[in-house]
């Protein structure tokens, strides 16, 4: 047995150590603190197709992330994909006839909305809806009608 | 004369189901002793936390003790994790993902799981020969004789710290490998130092992977404590006995980690 003063030091640091050990791998390694959840608001979104698009999925404006797709659904009346947008509440004031796509990050990179602004005054609140949405674009469907039109080009 | 060979056979079956019977009894016996030991050690608690310094000292012997051989295998894993995911990736160019595999593979799966079997390697196996030998030289026995519960003096002080520090030793070898793993990436093999935290960032999840590797190591330091403990409590007092429990100790807990990281793993990330 060491000295207990000695141990105490010893066992203070492996703590110490072991807790900054865990803080790294929060903050360093996962970046909690962008994960922390902000105030925001939910707006909906009708696609034809959502393509690949996932909960959690980004969604940003401009290039810039403002937010998460927190759920995705299928309406089964109108056939379409249902996706609710989870957008910070610091940015409120996207116009009410902003468009909404679906795009790839790359050419195989993973998919997020982005969002486009319109011109209108009025502002996209809880609850609101995107009226104007663009579906993924699904790169066999696009081959495909390369190819197609390229024979018919042909003849 | 045909009768013969029939009975013989008949009667190496039954010898089989009686031995296939015994070892069922035995091991299911074992298991209710080590529940009814485990509870016997949890009814400690409260009288450890009253005294800190038996907790304290057992905390240094299993946690400072065990720092050193997670460090320098969390940092040698995870250099060995850079090496060779950097081969294989940037065979598709996508080297800049280095550290999210690193990370992935670390947080998730390596840092509890080894760090768990190097602590059973060095802590457990020493716990189970010390508390072995102290019943062998009827230590127990004596402080049982001075109304002294030695369940509540030796065990439960060593469960606790057992248990506490398991995550912090998972947590810091999880650490020092992803910091080893960019020291090679990027420092030897040429990615780019902001893709590695960056992607990796992105990537990485608090609650989905960080949190679900911490409750990989709680459980596995509880298990790997538990098994120990009970493995030189109920060991044969001889020194035959205590060497085959420090092996039992070994053997078992390796076997109880990948089982059940298996199980954890299925039960925490199936869904996506």
């Amino acid at each position: 047995m060491q000295h207990t003063s000695t141990q105490d030091t010893f066992v203070g640091l492996f703590v110490a150590s072991g807790i900054v050990g865990l803080f790294f791998l929060a903050l360093q390694v996962s970046n909690l603190s962008s994960f922390t959840e902000h105030d925001s608001y939910t707006i909906t979104a009708r696609f034809q197709n959502s393509g690949g698009l996932k909960v959690k999925s980004p969604v940003s404006a401009a290039g810039v992330k403002i937010g998460r797709v927190s759920a995705i659904s299928f309406d089964p009346k109108t056939y379409e994909s249902v996706v609710q947008l989870n957008i910070d509440s610091q940015y409120n004031t996207l116009p009410d006839d902003t468009t909404a796509s679906v795009f790839t990050a790359g050419l195989l990179g993973e998919q997020y909305v982005n969002l486009e602004p319109g011109g209108s005054d009025d502002y996209l609140k809880n609850g609101g809806k995107i009226e104007i949405t663009q579906s993924a674009i699904i790169l066999e469907k696009a081959l495909g009608q390369f190819l197609f039109k390229s024979a018919e080009e042909k003849k | 004369m045909r009768l013969l060979p029939c009975t013989l056979n008949l009667k190496l079956m039954t010898e089989f189901l009686q031995q296939l019977g015994q070892n069922t009894r035995t091991s299911f016996t074992k298991l209710g002793r080590g529940s009814f030991f485990l509870l016997q050690t949890l009814s400690g608690t409260l009288s450890v936390l009253i005294r800190p310094r038996l907790l304290l000292n057992q905390m240094y012997s299993v946690g400072v003790l065990s720092f050193l051989i997670i460090t320098i295998s969390g940092l040698f894993v995870g250099m060995v994790l850079g090496l060779q995911g950097y081969y294989v990736l940037s065979d598709f160019g996508a080297e800049e993902t280095l550290g999210v595999m690193v990370a992935a593979s670390l947080v998730r799966e390596l840092g509890p799981v080894v760090s768990a079997l190097l602590f059973a390697g060095r802590a457990g196996s020493a716990l189970t020969a010390e508390i072995g030998l102290m019943k062998a030289t009827e230590q127990l026995s004596g402080m049982e004789m001075m109304a002294v519960d030695p369940i509540k003096r030796i065990i439960t002080p060593r469960f606790l710290a057992g248990f506490l520090s398991m995550p912090l030793l998972a947590a810091l070898f999880s650490a020092i490998g992803v910091i080893g793993g960019q020291m090679v990436g990027s420092g030897l093999l040429g990615v780019d130092d902001g893709a590695y935290w960056s992607q990796m960032q992105a990537n990485m999840d608090f609650r989905d992977d960080i949190l679900n590797g911490v409750i990989k190591s709680i459980v596995f330091g509880f298990v790997t404590s538990w098994i120990a403990l009970f493995e030189g409590y109920d060991a044969i007092p001889t020194s035959e006995g205590v060497s085959r429990a420090t092996t039992r100790t070994v053997v078992n807990s390796a076997f109880s980690i990948l089982g059940l990281d298996f199980i954890l793993t299925v039960f925490m990330f199936g869904d996506n």
